[in-house]
């Protein structure tokens, strides 16, 4: 369980944070709250009715006295429709503060998660982000839309019934309250269960959804290696654990839900014996009496629909908590802001003053590095795959903070420089350059939104790309489909990059950034490359060593050190890591 | 919506519920049973409670005494009336919960056993986001009015009976039933109408909302590195006013339907009474009948919405069903034939004037050339030429339009099922991982013994890392499994291919993230063995391996040949494959147009 998962609060105190966090939730609280006084007051209506015209309307000599019922039901039927009025109005309120308050928490935790660090980002804990602001929040809206409601209904309606019974009868208020005790309680016991088969059955959905995705998403390796009856027993095993799952908690709905019924019997039953016993001793009326065996059913009624909202309302709470959790964490790479520094554009001089770097928990990826990069030099970085390479970039482009030492650009520590001059005049291009379902052209125009088409046209050509702009089918305007993926690997690497270069950046991080176009292009996009980064500063982590030898010169890691530096020429003359590495590369080439 | 239109919809859900009423008989039938002893007790109690009324308690108030034996009895009617209501309610819920859910599980199993029936042709022609919600979302609106079927059949009943329990009652009375039931029944109707389109629009919104949010957090990288926080934040936004929009929608229509459902049967208790008590003059009715009928309006009005529940689910399973019929309708498949190819040693390939096109163009013309059993291949071309489609064709993922490729003679058409998994392997240029163990990854279900998947662990220069996992060949990987990088994903992918021991390996540009020194390790690995190997590569030392090279551009095959040879032989060849020592040698030339080409989408989308 990471921090994303576990925000352990109570309920009290997630409803506390959770409306200092979204004030909009408050708005027009009073109003709304008064109108379900008025909304549930009107539920006793037709039980009082009952009453007065069995005991008023029924007991008058010579028959029944019409008039009076006619007055009964006229204003009780005013009374029936002024509270439907109040419950419209009060539905309307509640519906648009509460939507417009989860609306706000859910933009909200969405730039949240954008400001957290890399750190948080990566990998698998992504899907559980998504869901924070996703399914967490509407959770939360589909309680407030139905259980919500239901609550404040319930509870105002079982206050009422209580209170009117209390003045009816006090004892047989006591009696419907001595049978319904125990039955609150088991409700209680019932919730918790039910709780926890929904949550087998989530569990198991899950593992349902990602059996069945197998078969469409992996559906060309199962081709290719007969896997289909693997493939088929998963999914069988999955669906039918779900099912299995669902059967269960389906039970326990069958065998829990039916029990308020049994409740309400037993209280109706013994209203009867003892509001008869007590009617012949005449302490009450028998209108008094059938009444409340309405007033019983107006009691049942919100117990009924308890378990299925208590159900709802513990998992809005959890997907408020998560969502709180995910609001509360403070971004380790924070901005500062407008107390920040603003940098001047120009070429960037780079700094790393004993930069040390670890995940939480993990081993040091990264030791004691010091360098110093000149403005409008061009460094290639190399070493073998974890030597720190990638994390020298991403602490270097501020996607991190290293966990002792600082970074400078041009002297200014990058933790004071604010964002919006550091994203500016820093772009980094990684390698696996993620494209958005949109036209090619709106992707480049990533890197600079008021960019024209011109514009993007003339950073495709002056990267050497206009042939292959003008090989495609419909041009800017060209899909690229999810995450890019109507582009060839290769492609997507030649649109991020164009998309950094329109950034116009002063300094520029490639990242194995033309890791997976074939030679002759690759060569060609490092010469463009060199042109277009002339005036700037320039680091390149390569895999292949053709860029080190352009290179100004060039940094060798090797786990976690920097242990080399210096030009290719003189690198590959001294005995050493690089020497290595650039053997092992020649050997390649060589045929 | 007209009334043909309507009546239609009703025709095919009906059509689709008897699909489930032949399919589970059995439990369909209790359900309903049990749904009409709930319904039958729910007017029984009413009926109950009027008649305790009126020769219990009335009595009692008028007499001024009353006997033990009367009240227990009375007591007794009614918990014994609620007893067998309850066991009406947890039958229905239970019998009718379960044929929905066996109803869904089947059709799940029915769908995606099609999926992995279908040829990859058809796959492709269908997104992924599609063939995931039929088998998941439309197969659960197909069977989402099987839960509240049986109580609706109960409800029908249940308004038989009290109809005429108020008609024996009374039957100017009746008449006041009579308007007010119909009128909540009606009145959900439309409400459930007017809900379905405005609560599947919001829920098309949550999707969308999810989608953007997937997206965004999917680019994090891109959008910090080029600081679009505040763009990306105002996209989500957009989405998700609009969402709001659509919720408060939602609300407006349950906002104003729930009060009216809910004083309807209100005012009905008052006409009852106001007429009840005129009737009771005239000596028509008793107070206890007056009690009744009240009660039964009270306990009348919630199961009558249950009418609306599945009208209201009838256009969303049709819509849904019929989707999951496309799918289970689907024809074409790769037919197999009778021949196998489980001949000993290397298999020998030819591939004979092949052409292959997804929808306009052809990817491949006229491919020729031969592998001689225990050769190696190199395919070689620009990015976008037609490479990974060409590997696709060797393993028969697809079938060329036109032309042949034979494995030892044999047209792979003709091969029997599962004849070419098990002599062909194909690693791909992206690896797939399943969501599953290491272990799992490498056999996908093959009968192997532990130390032949170290083996190919070791060959594929993965037993290194996979040793250092927590769990070993144990530990879960894949889509929530251990974050492994590209490189290691692809050795796990090799080794998925390795441990079969094919007789004829493709790798599709297969070691592209591994480090050049690892790569050279497996290189070697797989020069001892015993398989022709078919490689695609850009990496000098990958093409050193091969006997021959067969160079593409644009889908055609431009030369083949010994490597030596085709460096002096094609210029196309040799610029592509000396890049990099040129680069080294001369200065920059300021030369554009990269091999690049408009095929390239169609490749992709089958990798």
């Amino acid at each position: 369980m990471t921090a994303v998962d576990t925000p352990a609060r109570s309920g009290l105190a997630t409803l506390r944070r959770g409306l200092a966090l979204t004030p909009e939730f408050r708005k027009g609280i009073a109003g709304t709250l008064l109108l379900a006084l008025v909304a549930t007051a009107g539920r006793i209506v037709v039980p009082v009715a009952v009453q007065q015209t069995l005991d008023r309307g029924l007991r008058a000599r010579g028959g029944p006295d019409i008039g009076f019922i006619r007055t009964a039901v006229l204003v009780c039927a005013a009374a029936v429709l002024l509270t439907a009025v109040a419950a419209y109005l009060m539905n309307i309120r509640l519906y648009r503060t509460s939507e417009n308050g989860l609306a706000a928490l859910r933009v909200r935790a969405f730039r949240h998660v954008h400001d957290l660090s890399m750190l948080a980002q990566s990998g698998e804990r992504r899907g559980s982000l998504v869901s924070r602001v996703t399914s967490d929040v509407d959770q939360m809206s589909q309680f407030m839309q139905y259980g919500g409601l239901m609550i404040i209904i319930a509870g105002g309606q079982l206050i009422v019934a209580t209170v009117l019974m209390a003045v009816y009868s006090w004892p047989l208020a006591l009696l419907v309250w001595v049978v319904f005790a125990p039955l609150a309680f088991a409700l209680r016991v019932f919730q918790r269960w039910l709780s926890k088969a929904y949550g087998a059955v989530r569990e198991r959905v899950g593992d349902m959804l990602s059996a069945v995705s197998e078969s469409v998403v992996g559906a060309p390796v199962i081709r290719a290696y007969g896997a289909e009856d693997r493939t088929a027993r998963r999914i069988d095993e999955s669906v039918g654990a779900y099912r299995d799952a669902q059967v269960r908690a389906q039970t326990l709905v069958a065998l829990t839900f039916p029990s308020t019924e049994l409740a309400a019997a037993l209280a109706t039953a013994g209203v009867v014996v003892a509001g008869t016993a007590l009617g012949v001793g005449g302490h009450l009326t028998a209108g008094r009496l059938v009444a409340f065996l309405f007033l019983v059913t107006l009691f049942v009624s919100p117990l009924q629909v308890a378990t299925e909202v208590l159900n709802d309302a513990q998992n809005a709470i959890a997907g408020w908590q998560r969502v709180l959790g995910v609001l509360d964490m403070t971004p380790d790479v924070a901005d500062p802001g407008a107390a920040g520094v603003e940098l001047p554009r120009g070429a960037v001089d780079v700094a790393f003053e004993d930069v040390s770097f670890a995940y939480p928990g993990g081993p040091t990826v990264l030791q004691d590095v010091s360098v110093r990069i000149a403005p409008r030099s061009r460094i290639a970085v190399v070493g073998e795959t974890g030597s720190g390479k990638t994390t020298f970039a991403k602490l270097l482009t501020r996607m991190m903070d290293p966990a002792s030492g600082r970074v400078l650009i041009d002297g200014v520590p990058l933790t004071d420089v604010r964002f919006s001059s550091l994203r500016e005049r820093i772009v980094m291009v990684p390698q696996d350059g993620f494209l958005f379902d949109a036209s090619l052209a709106d992707n480049i125009r990533f890197g600079r939104p008021e960019a024209s088409d011109e514009e993007i046209r003339r950073v495709l050509t002056e990267l050497g790309l206009g042939d292959w702009l003008d090989g495609l089918p419909e041009g800017l305007a060209t899909p690229v489909g999810q995450r890019g993926e109507s582009l060839s690997a290769g492609e997507r690497q030649l649109v991020a990059l164009a998309r950094a270069y329109l950034a116009d950046p002063d300094l520029l991080v490639l990242d194995e950034a033309t890791s997976a176009v074939d030679p002759a292009t690759e060569v060609r996009l490092q010469r463009a490359i060199e042109s277009v980064t002339r005036g700037r500063t320039a680091v390149s982590i390569a895999h292949r060593l053709s860029t080190a030898e352009a290179a100004d010169e060039v940094l060798v890691f090797d786990r976690g050190r920097l242990v080399q530096r210096g030009p290719h020429a003189a690198l590959v003359a001294e005995p050493g890591r690089y020497a290595e590495l650039y053997a092992s590369w020649a050997a390649q080439l060589k045929i | 919506m007209s009334q043909k239109v309507t009546s239609d919809i009703l025709k095919k859900g009906a059509g689709v519920l008897w699909v489930a009423a032949r399919a589970e008989p059995r439990l369909l039938t209790a359900a309903v049973l049990s749904s009409a002893l709930y319904a039958a007790m729910t007017v029984g109690s009413a009926w109950v409670l009027g008649r305790v009324t009126q020769d219990v308690v009335m009595a009692a108030f008028r007499d001024g005494r009353t006997t033990t034996g009367t009240l227990v009895l009375g007591g007794l009617a009614i918990v014994g009336v609620a007893l067998l209501k309850a066991l009406g309610v947890a039958g229905r819920r239970l019998y009718a919960g379960m044929v929905q859910y066996n109803m869904q599980a089947a059709y799940r199993r029915a769908v995606t056993r099609q999926y992995l029936r279908l040829p990859l042709a058809w796959h492709q022609r269908h997104p992924t986001g599609r063939l995931l919600s039929n088998a998941n979302a439309d197969v659960e609106a197909a069977w989402a009015p099987l839960a509240p079927l049986p109580m609706a059949l109960g409800v029908v009943l249940m308004l038989v009976i009290a109809a005429i329990a108020i008609l024996a009652t009374d039957l100017v009375v009746a008449i006041v039933g009579f308007l007010v039931f119909p009128a909540i029944a009606g009145l959900n109707v439309i409400y459930q109408r007017r809900l379905a389109p405005v609560a599947a629009h919001a829920q098309r919104l949550r999707a969308g909302v999810s989608e953007v949010a997937h997206e965004s957090f999917e680019g994090a990288l891109v959008v910090k590195t080029l600081g679009r926080e505040a763009d990306e934040t105002e996209r989500f936004a957009a989405v998700a006013a609009e969402l709001r929009e659509a919720n408060v929608a939602v609300g407006r229509l349950r906002g104003l339907f729930d009060p009216i459902l809910e004083a309807l049967p209100n005012l009905g208790v008052l006409a009852v009474l106001l007429v009840g008590s005129i009737r009771l003059r005239s000596g028509a009715m008793s107070p206890g009948d007056l009690v009744h009928v009240a009660y039964l309006f009270t306990l009348l009005a919630f199961p009558i919405r249950a009418l609306g529940w599945v009208l209201a689910e009838v256009p969303r399973s049709v819509v849904g069903w019929e989707r999951v019929q496309d799918v289970l309708e689907a024809t074409g498949s790769l037919p197999y034939g009778d021949r196998s190819v489980d001949g000993k040693g290397p298999a020998g390939l030819e591939v004979r004037d092949v052409r292959f096109g997804y929808t306009g163009d052809d990817v491949l013309h006229d491919v020729t050339f031969t592998a001689e059993p225990g050769r190696t291949i190199a395919v070689v071309g620009p990015t976008g030429s037609g490479k990974s489609t060409l590997t696709n064709l060797l393993v028969r993922l697809v079938d060329p339009a036109g032309g042949r490729v034979l494995l030892d003679g044999v047209d792979a058409r003709d091969v029997e099922r599962h004849g070419l998994s098990a002599t062909t392997a194909l690693v791909p240029q992206q690896a797939f991982l399943f969501d599953d163990t290491v272990r799992g990854n490498v056999t996908l279900g093959l009968d192997v013994p532990d130390e032949d998947v170290w083996e190919a662990l070791r060959l594929a220069q993965a037993d290194g890392f996979v040793s250092a996992l927590a769990d070993g060949l144990d530990t879960r990987v894949g889509e929530r499994g251990a974050t492994l990088s590209g490189g290691q994903r692809q050795r796990l992918a090799l080794a998925r291919a390795l441990v079969r021991r094919p007789r004829l390996l493709v790798l599709d540009d297969a070691t592209s993230s591994v480090d050049p020194q690892v790569e050279a390790r497996i290189l070697d690995s797989l020069r001892d063995s015993a398989a022709t190997v078919v490689v695609v590569a850009y990496r000098k030392a990958t093409i050193e391996l091969a006997d021959d090279v067969v160079y593409i551009e644009r889908g055609r095959v431009l030369a083949q040949g010994p490597h030596k040879e085709l460096l002096e032989r094609s210029a196309g060849y040799r610029d592509l494959v000396t890049a990099y020592e040129r680069a080294a040698d001369e200065p920059a030339p300021d030369e554009p147009a990269p091999g690049e080409d408009e095929d390239e989408e169609n490749e992709e989308a089958v990798a």
